[in-house]
Parts: C-alpha cells; sequence; structure tokens
C-alpha cells in the first residue's frame, strides 16, 4: 500500500503458458532437483559402518545374494544384490564408515 | 512452602534468567490477568527411589499448574520450572500435568502449557514415558473441544514435542524455542551431520522450515501479547462462539480495496491489504505468517464477529496451492469448524504448483486435506473470488461444490479450467498448427477465449457464483452474509469419524 513504497523486485513464474510476477520463495528456490535412480549403483541408504563386505570386483551375483553387511542404528543389515550381473567395483572396505547415499557398490 | 515456591534455587534461576527466560512462576503471572492465578499441588513430591533418587527433594516436581483468568476469561494452565531438575518430567510431573488437563476438560476451558524442559527424567525410566503417553492421550481427548495452546520458552525435546504437536497452536521465542526428536549430538553420532541446535529446531526454522509453530515471537513479552490477542479471537470451547466485540469500521483510507487489485491476473499484490479493507479495525492476526507464505490464514473480525480467514498470497509464488500451503491451510479450517468460526476464503490463484519435488513429496495427499477440511466444515463458509480461480485450485477454494453458503465474485474474476494462453493452446491446437503464422493465431484464439471465458458470468450463468459484485461492496455483503448464516446447522451422515488423508 501506500506507505511501503519500497520496490519489490519479483520473478516469472510459468504456469499453463501464463508468466505470472510474484516472489520465489528461498525454499523454492533451492528446492532438490530430481535424480533418477540408477539401479547399478548401490548406495548406503543410512549412514553407518561396514561389518563385512562378501563380493570383489568381478564376482558374478545374483539378484538377491549378500553384498555386504552394514550396522546402523544398532542393527546389523545385509544388503542384497537387486539384480543378476558382475560386480564392476567395490568402494568400501571392512571396517569403513560410510554417509547416507555413499556409493558401495557399482554394477556392470 | 517457601522451599517450594523458589523452585530450583538462587543459582539456577539466576542461570535462567541470563538468557532472557522467566521463571515458570513469573511466566504464567506475567501472561494471566493480574492477581488471577491460583495453584494447585505445590506439595506434590517426586517417588522415585532409584539412583538416590529418594534423597533428592524436587519442589513441586518441576511444574507448576492452576488455574486462573485470560483476558478475563477463565483458563486451565502449567509450566514447566526448568530450574528444577531441568524441568525434567517423571511420574509425579506428568500426573500434576494430566489432572490440570483432566480438570481444563472437565470444566471445559482452554488449556495452555508453557514447555520448558530437558525432556525425560531418565532416573524414572518407564514411567516418565507413561507419563508422556497419559499427556498425549488427554491433548487428542481435549482436540476440538476445548482450545489448546503451546508455549515453547526453552528446550522441549525427544518424546516432549509431541504434546505441542497435537495442540492447536504453538508459540516460539527467538533463541530461546529449541524442539526436536533427536538433538545435534545423537545427530552426530548415528548420522554424521553437524548442525547447531538453532539451525535444527530454533523459533524461525519451526516456524519458516517445518511448519511446527504458528506464532513466531522475538521475547517471551512480545510471546505472551501474542497468546492475549490469539485469546481474544477464539471461544473458550466448542460450544461457545468467540466473544463479539463492538464493530469498528476498517481503516480504509490506509487500505482502499478497489486500488490494491490489479486488473492483469498476472501482476501481483499482497493480500493481506485486501483482508484489512475488509475486516474491522483492519486488524489481522495472521497465523503462520512464515511458512508457507502462498496461502495467507488468520482471524480478523468483521462487524464485531470472529471470523477466520484463508486467502491464496499471488505475491509469493503467484499463490500456488502446493503440499504446504494445502497442510497449513486444511488444519486451520478444521480449527475454525471445530470452534464456530466461519470461514471467508479470498480466491486468486492459477492452480497447483508442478514439479517433481511437488508430486513426490505428495501433492495428491496434501491437496486432498484442503478439499476434506472445506467439505467437511460446516460453519457459516462464504467465499469472494477476487480475480482468477483456475482448475482444481477453483474446486479446493471452497466453490459451491464444497458446500460454500455464498461464492461471490469480482467483475473482473475469471473462473475457468486453466489460464486462457494453456486453454487455447489446448482448445484451438489444429487451427493453431495449421496456420500460415501460429504465434499470431495463437494470440488471437487466446484473446478469443479470454473474451468468452475469463471471466465470472460463465460460472454465474451455473449458478456457481451468486453474484458478481463490486469490490466495494465486499464488506457490506460478507456481513450480511455472516448474518444471514448465523443460526446455521447442518448434519452430516452419522458416522464415528471421517478419515482425512493425514
Amino acid at each position: 500500500m501506500a506507505e511501503n513504497k519500497i520496490k519489490i523486485k519479483y520473478s516469472t513464474f510459468e504456469l499453463d503458458g501464463v508468466k505470472y510476477k510474484t516472489i520465489l520463495p528461498e525454499r523454492y528456490k533451492t528446492r532438490k532437483k530430481y535424480v533418477p535412480v540408477n539401479p547399478k549403483l548401490v548406495k548406503a541408504f543410512i549412514p553407518g559402518t561396514i561389518m563385512k563386505v562378501f563380493v570383489r570386483k568381478g564376482r558374478k551375483v545374483s539378484e538377491g545374494d549378500n553384498l555386504l553387511l552394514l550396522e546402523a542404528m544398532k542393527m546389523q543389515t545385509y544388503i542384497q544384490s537387486n539384480m543378476s550381473g558382475k560386480v564392476k567395483q567395490v568402494y568400501i572396505k571392512k571396517g569403513q564408515m560410510v554417509s547416507k547415499g555413499f556409493v558401495m557398490i557399482e554394477m556392470e | 512452602m517457601r522451599n517450594a515456591l523458589k523452585g530450583g534455587g538462587d543459582k539456577a534461576i539466576e542461570k535462567q534468567k541470563a538468557i532472557g527466560k522467566l521463571t515458570a512462576r513469573e511466566r504464567i503471572i506475567a501472561l494471566l490477568d493480574p492477581k488471577s492465578f491460583h495453584e494447585y499441588d505445590l506439595f506434590v513430591e517426586h517417588a522415585a527411589k532409584d539412583f538416590d533418587m529418594d534423597k533428592k527433594y524436587l519442589p513441586g516436581d518441576g511444574v507448576i499448574t492452576g488455574t486462573g483468568l485470560l483476558s478475563s476469561h477463565p483458563v486451565c494452565i502449567y509450566a514447566q520450572d526448568f530450574t528444577v531438575a531441568g524441568g525434567s518430567l517423571g511420574w509425579m510431573h506428568a500426573k500434576k500435568i494430566t489432572k490440570i488437563m483432566d480438570h481444563a476438560l472437565k470444566l471445559k476451558v482452554p488449556l495452555i502449557g508453557i514447555n520448558d524442559s530437558g525432556g525425560a527424567r531418565i532416573q524414572e525410566g518407564v514411567n516418565s514415558l507413561a507419563g508422556y503417553g497419559e499427556i498425549f492421550f488427554r491433548n487428542t481427548l481435549a482436540s476440538g473441544v476445548i482450545p489448546q495452546i503451546s508455549v515453547i520458552l526453552g528446550p522441549c525435546a525427544g518424546g516432549a514435542v509431541y504434546s505441542p504437536a497435537l495442540t492447536d497452536f504453538v508459540f516460539v521465542v527467538d533463541k530461546i524455542s529449541k524442539m526436536f526428536i533427536t538433538g545435534p549430538e545423537v545427530i552426530k553420532t548415528v548420522i554424521g551431520e553437524e548442525i547447531s541446535m538453532e539451525e535444527l529446531g530454533g523459533a524461525r526454522v519451526h516456524c519458516e522450515v517445518t511448519g511446527n509453530a504458528h506464532f513466531y515471537a522475538e521475547s517471551e513479552e512480545e510471546c505472551f501479547s501474542q497468546i492475549k490477542q490469539l485469546a481474544s479471537y477464539i471461544p473458550w470451547n466448542n460450544t461457545h462462539k468467540a466473544e463479539r466485540f463492538p464493530k469498528k469500521s476498517p481503516k480504509t483510507r490506509q487500505y482502499k480495496i478497489d486500488g490494491i487489485v490489479p486488473d492483469d491476473p498476472k501482476k501481483p499484490y499482497d493480500v493481506r491489504d485486501v483482508i484489512k479493507a475488509i475486516c474491522d479495525d483492519s486488524d489481522f492476526l495472521e497465523v503462520m505468517e512464515l511458512f508457507a507464505q502462498n496461502i495467507v490464514i488468520g482471524f480478523a473480525r468483521i462487524d464485531g464477529q470472529t471470523v477466520g480467514i484463508v486467502a491464496n498470497q499471488p505475491l509469493i509464488l503467484a499463490g500456488v496451492l502446493d503440499v504446504d500451503s494445502s497442510d497449513k491451510a486444511a488444519r486451520f479450517i478444521r480449527f475454525c469448524d471445530a470452534f464456530n468460526i466461519p470461514l471467508v476464503t479470498l480466491v486468486d490463484l492459477p492452480g497447483y504448483l508442478p514439479g517433481i519435488d511437488q508430486e513426490h513429496a505428495g501433492v495428491i495427499r496434501h491437496g486432498a486435506k484442503l478439499l476434506y477440511a472445506y467439505s467437511e466444515a460446516t460453519v457459516p463458509k462464504i467465499t469472494v473470488i477476487l480475480r482468477k480461480a483456475y482448475g482444481g485450485g477453483y474446486i479446493a477454494m471452497c466453490s459451491h461444490h464444497l458446500r460454500a453458503d455464498f461464492v461471490f465474485a469480482w467483475p473482473l474474476a475469471e473462473i475457468a479450467v486453466m489460464g486462457p494462453e494453456g486453454a487455447a493452446n489446448i482448445i484451438f491446437r489444429k487451427e493453431i498448427m495449421a496456420a500460415d503464422n501460429p504465434d499470431e493465431m495463437r494470440k488471437i484464439k487466446v484473446e478469443e477465449y479470454k473474451a468468452k471465458y475469463a471471466n465470472p458470468y460463465v460460472a454465474a450463468a451455473f449458478g456457481y457464483i451468486d453474484a458478481v459484485i463490486e469490490p466495494e461492496e465486499t464488506r457490506k455483503i460478507l456481513i450480511h452474509a455472516l448474518e444471514i448464516s448465523a443460526e446455521k446447522k447442518i448434519s452430516s451422515p452419522a458416522k464415528k469419524h471421517g478419515i482425512p488423508p493425514f
């Protein structure tokens, strides 16, 4: 209104072909970009410690085979392969701490 | 008795004051009407025996409970005393709280809880967990019967946070309030992520990011005045209406209604100016001011009567509906409905926010909350379409189809399935593609569509709009609509309860 004559810099926001002038909040601007899931990368779904590694580079595995044992939140979880194929690379070793999203094993 | 009144003693009190905090008793006295507070259970003591607890005396067991008056309204209140064993919650501490909660529910008066506690009293083990559970159960039982207000004036961590989360309004104060399920230390040990307490669960975070808190203050004093303000708008319980105040005109010189909304639907404006142009004394108490700002919710009075206002905010994100704004508005609508507060909805939105993040965050489920809340509400529902109402957004913003009692539209309102550009592109695709100059043809077709459909009269012809009104008439018509629907009563089909999408 009349008393606040501060010039606001508006951004353009397009919806259904219409371009609206508006303010884009920080949360909208910094929203997480979508990254498609790569089924060949076995990532840590939770931060934890590698207790055991069952496979080596070049090893053939079937769907459901144990790849490694991860301890997190006082629980030990067997991480299994979601596909049959060959192990392309192992990026972890026993005792290693991994953060969430860390690529542990890559399949060919 | 003097011992009990002193709480945790001089040293602990000094520490509390050093960080800008009042003591528990001072807080109650500062909040309630002078000399109205009556304390109960001052002499309650804990009965724990393990870990040498039997040798410890904890005054009042770390919590003060009682009744009093807030702006002449009776209330039940409790305040945790951080100076006594860090305000930790043991069994008797919890019993004092649940006793005053039972009182509040039985006497049908609002409940105010001031939280300032380190969490569960570990020495009391499973009994402190039981204590929390008993509190949560009562919060749920009281929900929708009496207003419940949580004031976070210190740490509120672990299970303790779920009591405020179950209540209607959460007040926080900068640098003093801290809420989280697991604190920075646990997060660091387990997850390896580092963050300060303030960044994790400080007042600003809960007001801006999580949406857990409803009111943000810079000091405890400001917080108490906010609580008093809120209390003036809401009734004591669900069988009452909010107190009626002498009516006041809006400050029309400052907020001139016909100059606020630009004719061009692409141009922004602050919808709060429209609210202030129609409500008494231009006085609007915004709720969750800092969260999901693309929708504005809050309390105002029209002709002296409290109304709950829900309005799209074109200033932010073009006023779209999304996950957070739907969630924010839905809960507010349910509060108003539970406590007999009529709803006034101001509509100006281009639709729902597109995006992978929105779809994956469940905009279907969260958006459905808004439909549910409006449909379920049986209080008077009055809608004014200020400018555009496109697509699903038109339906969701309390259309006739969700049983609004009155839907008004300003002359420049556009009620359509989508914006003219998008609609013309679909309907006239063939013509546009076949034209020698498709861009030129598109422009012609957009104009054609605008002329035919970008107005309130198509919807009015079907009876979806009750009347097209001039902006200057808005307040007058709202007063009339509220007056005429004052005795509104509808009964919903018999059921135990509905199953809203939450």
